[in-house]
């Protein structure tokens, strides 16, 4: 039920801001307060949350189409419910962020942003394949005119490649759950066996890397996340790119264990180019969003790192990571849109020497961007730090590209702080270009908190998502 | 002087007939109203008539339905009583309403009673089609709609388009009349028999004109489900008629032809299922093809959809080439969200072309989505059900059709259709992005002819209605499902 209430309140919201013609302030307020509400419900669902069990958690079940085997089933394991829970912080946020920025025609605006969320947390919620299928594409349609319609100016073909690149994806995996659901008898995540057709498994896999993305599937990255309006960009980076390790986890390493193994070393091997691609692209971008953009196509590299290591260690650090990628990357997005907001610009030529007198700005730029290069101490490190031990055991030069590819973090991060904080003060930088306020104070230094936290206890997240390592025990298992 | 009772007559079942006389009685009183009713009320008085009918027979094929559990054959083994056919007329009567609440708006001046007669005639024609069960039926229903079509689409006797489509849809439309009229004399000749069971049962079904009999049969009736390569008529018909016709023609027309060739090439022709499955299954890659890559290329919103529905018949005919019940069960599924959303699309179309007096296109959409939220969304709607997205039943249809595909071993029909829904995307998605993501036009040509948009509550009450069924049909699978199953129980799978 619990469950159910956090996939279709922001749904149900979506629609009854969409219909009733409520001015823009109290379009917003009931918008930010359907979030909260959202968060505390996930609070609630965490402090019921028993992580030493196996078994899902907040089920709920009920038939769809029998002749086929198809039902609502949704529910909860750790590692899905902190997937679940960055999406409602980040949705909080994002929609926060709206709030304020005060977008054109606010309703349909807010309203788009409300549905991403419900269809987010209902990918990482569905334990059945149509349903997971139906969340998935379902994110596709408010992104689709949410950067279509708000966005920057190369934003109709920015947002037609990615659902072109996204769709195609996604279809293939619709001839995959069509294949495997028909071969299984069933839809059921739950009750489906292993399948060793390496077409199915392709299906779905080449689904996810165009989600997550990873090398050679990125091409659509750069520009939905640039040409999108900054929240969107931070939802898209932090969470929607998150239901790829999902589908990862829960489907690829469960359900296909034998073609995992064959085709490690295939995936390994993107996931260590993209890392190094993305971290040198990242470090010859001239924006902010651009460094952004493709840092996450890296560390995106580094999570499947951690996914296909198929063991414990592996797994747990790509949780972790995954949950501290996206809090920092929505970070650094919402404070790309605030430099936008004051600058007109987030270009480095354009910018630069804006930490004198601009305390809380220089600070949280520098803090947001210490997480980003995982300084040691903080989640990342940890996350990074796990995701590397877990793959050291499938060879060691994958953890050398890793680490080489954190040197590389640390360079285009610090590029990236001292163009903007440092230097001489840029053309677009102008006196008038005030400090952060409180009201954006309020939206970032909870991310930040959020990442403080974790660096103190990153066992909660790491140690409390796969009770009785399933998925890996599923590859071992199947390992001849 | 013979007493009347002492001579034999057949006995007739009314109920089972009843619906497509409803439409036949709506259709004559149309036409006398169209002499006898003063012109002021004679629009109000057609479109009631009309709509009256068409309910009325969605009504009574509904009573049908529940009382025929088994199969029945009327009129000398002519016609069929069964849940099949009375599940199509259930679809074709609620899309003839629909189209009647669609053509309310419409400024015609003039033959206002013989529109809607003709629509109501249609519809009667279709009605009867569905439940043909002779090759002699079969022929009669076809030109009986096809008939009334004709004229339907020739109606706007002062656009030349309308004209020229009128004489292009009577030309091809004759001849794949004559397709279907050449093949059933083949069949007829190889079987001695025509009734569709008694072709199954009959012996001679090794002599080779039989195939191409039954060959012909499958081209007849893919020219009226327009999928490819006979769909040449397809896009200038739909463009030039009259949009509340097209409206009709896109969503009965074709869920009646590929109802009826389910039920032929299962009935009487299960011993030839090895060659019909495979050219069925042609007939709908070429349509996947064909179909998707002229629509992409189409900048005129009714051509684009016609296209479109070329590929939607390629969809369709999937599941018919599964050959299961499965298949069956996915194409009446499939039919259901996309006749209410080809309808719904052609009524948003036909609201902006009354708006500005021209043709639609995907320029004169600019910024229309925003102006008209109501219609914007919806057709948002339907673009989405078309292109099998979440939330809509055309992607549980989509689902239902790769499902038969794999189940009856065709793994390649999925891939294929798949690969034609990834490019479809492009092309649905292109109307949105004109309505939604385009500045309003400034062009001076582009603003409201006459001043403000006229009220088009009826035609909203249609779009409401679809839009209803699209999504309804995507939450509430299983009824549906299971009416589906039942009519298909109906056929000797």
């Amino acid at each position: 039920m619990l469950t159910t209430l956090l996939i279709v309140l922001p749904l149900v919201a979506a629609l009854v801001v969409w219909m009733t013609p409520l001015p823009r302030e109290a379009t917003a307020a009931l918008a930010v307060l359907v979030m909260l509400t959202e968060v505390a419900l996930w609070i609630v669902a965490l402090a019921g949350f028993d992580f030493g069990s196996t078994a899902l958690q907040d089920s709920a079940q009920h038939e769809w189409f029998s002749d086929l085997g198809v039902q609502y089933l949704v529910g909860f394991y750790g590692f899905s419910l902190w997937l679940a829970g960055l999406t409602v912080v980040l949705g909080a946020v994002a929609v926060g962020y709206a709030a304020r920025a005060g977008r054109e025609r606010p309703r349909a605006y807010l309203g788009l942003m409300l549905f991403l969320v419900g269809a987010v947390v209902g990918v990482f919620a569905s334990q059945d394949l149509l349903l997971f299928y139906v969340f998935f594409e379902a994110m596709l349609i408010p992104i689709y005119v949410l950067v279509g319609v708000w966005g920057g100016p190369g934003r109709v073909s920015a947002t037609v490649t990615f659902v072109i690149y996204t769709m195609a994806g996604s279809l293939l995996m619709l001839a995959s759950i069509v294949a495997f659901g028909l071969s299984q008898g069933t839809f059921s995540l739950i009750d489906a066996g292993t399948s060793g057709n390496d077409w199915i498994f392709l299906g779905f896999a080449v689904a996810f890397a165009v989600k997550a993305p990873l090398f050679p599937f990125h091409g659509w990255l750069r520009a939905a996340y640039t040409e999108s309006p900054p929240e969107v960009a931070a939802l898209l980076s932090g969470v929607v790119s998150k239901t790829a390790v999902f589908g990862f986890v829960w489907i690829v390493l469960r359900h296909f264990p034998r073609p995992v193994e064959d085709w490690r070393t295939v995936i390994l091997v993107l996931a260590a180019a993209g890392l190094v691609y993305g971290s040198l692209l990242a470090f010859r971008q001239q924006d902010v969003r651009g460094v952004v953009a493709y840092s996450s196509m890296g560390q995106m590299g580094l999570i499947t790192f951690g996914i296909f290591a198929t063991n414990d260690l592996g797994l747990d650090g790509a949780v972790l990571h995954s949950v501290s990628h996206g809090l920092v990357s929505a970070a650094m997005f919402l404070l790309a849109g605030m430099l936008i907001e004051r600058t007109g610009t987030d270009r480095f030529d354009r910018l630069g020497g804006m930490a004198k007198g601009r305390p809380a700005l220089a600070t949280l730029v520098l803090v947001v961007g210490m997480f980003t290069l995982a300084v040691p101490g903080s989640s990342n490190f940890a996350g990074e730090f796990a995701i590397l031990a877990g793959v050291f055991d499938r060879g060691w030069g994958y953890a050398a590209v890793g680490a080489v590819a954190i040197v590389l973090a640390a360079m285009y991060t610090l590029r990236l702080v001292s163009a903007i904080l440092h230097r001489t003060r840029g053309d677009a930088v102008r006196d008038e270009a005030r400090d952060l306020g409180p009201g954006e104070l309020l939206l970032v230094v909870p991310l930040v908190a959020l990442l403080l936290a974790l660096s103190v206890w990153p066992a909660a997240i790491s140690e409390r998502s796969f009770p009785g390592d399933a998925p890996a025990a599923a590859v071992t298992e199947a390992a001849p | 002087m013979i007493p009347v009772a002492s001579i034999a007559t057949p006995e007739v079942d009314w109920l089972a007939l009843s619906p497509p006389l409803a439409l036949l009685a709506a259709s004559a009183i149309c036409l006398l109203g169209a002499v006898l009713v003063p012109v002021l009320a004679r629009r109000a008085f057609s479109a009631t008539v009309a709509g009256a009918g068409f309910v009325t027979a969605a009504v009574l094929a509904g009573f049908v339905f529940d009382r025929s559990p088994e199969q029945k054959l009327l009129i000398a083994e002519s016609m069929t009583r069964d849940r099949l056919a009375a599940l199509a007329q259930i679809i074709l009567a609620v899309a003839g309403a629909l189209a009647v609440l669609v053509s309310w708006g419409d400024r015609r001046r003039d033959h206002v009673g013989e529109y809607y007669a003709l629509l109501a005639a249609a519809g009667g024609g279709m009605l009867f089609f569905v439940s043909a069960e002779n090759l002699m039926t079969l022929f009669l229903g076809l030109e009986w709609f096809s008939i009334a079509l004709y004229i339907l689409v020739a109606l706007d006797t002062h656009r030349k388009e309308s004209l020229e489509a009128g004489l292009k849809y009577l030309i091809v439309g004759s001849f794949g009349s004559a397709i279907l009229l050449f093949g059933s004399a083949l069949t007829y000749g190889a079987t001695g028999e025509l009734g569709f069971n008694a072709i199954r049962d009959a012996t001679g079904a090794d002599d080779p004109l039989f195939v191409a009999g039954m060959a012909m049969i499958i081209a007849g009736l893919a020219f009226k489900a327009s999928a490819a390569p006979f769909h040449m008529w397809t896009p200038d018909v739909y463009q030039g008629a009259p949009t509340a016709v097209t409206a009709f023609m896109s969503a009965a027309t074709k869920a009646a032809a590929l109802v009826v060739t389910l039920r032929i090439l299962v009935t009487a022709f299960p011993e030839q299922a090895e060659i019909w499955t495979v050219a069925v299954a042609v007939l709908a890659v070429a349509s996947l093809v064909i179909g998707n890559l002229a629509a992409l290329a189409q900048k005129d919103v009714k051509r684009m959809l016609a296209y479109s529905s070329v590929s939607q018949a390629g969809f369709m005919l999937i599941a018919i080439a599964a050959n299961t019940p499965l298949g069956g069960r996915a194409l009446l599924f499939y039919l259901i969200p996309y006749g209410a959303a080809s309808i719904g699309a052609f009524a948003v179309v036909a609201a902006r072309e009354r708006e500005l007096a021209r043709p639609v296109t995907l320029t004169t959409l600019e910024g229309w989505g925003w102006e008209r939220p109501f219609f914007g969304a919806s057709m948002w709607v339907f673009m989405l059900s078309f292109a099998g997205f979440p939330f809509t039943g055309g992607m549980i249809g989509k689902f239902y059709v790769f499902s038969a595909a794999y189940d009856a071993g065709w793994w390649w029909l999925v891939v294929i259709g798949v690969i034609a829904t990834a490019v479809s995307i492009y092309y649905y998605l292109a109307v949105v992005r004109a309505m939604f993501m385009r500045p309003a036009s400034a062009r001076a040509d582009l603003v409201v002819a006459g001043g403000s948009p006229p009220a088009e509550h009826a035609l909203s009450v249609a779009v409401g209605a679809a839009v209803v069924i699209t999504i309804g049909s995507f939450f509430f699978v299983q009824p549906l499902i299971d009416l589906a199953a039942d009519a298909v129980a109906s056929l000797p799978f």
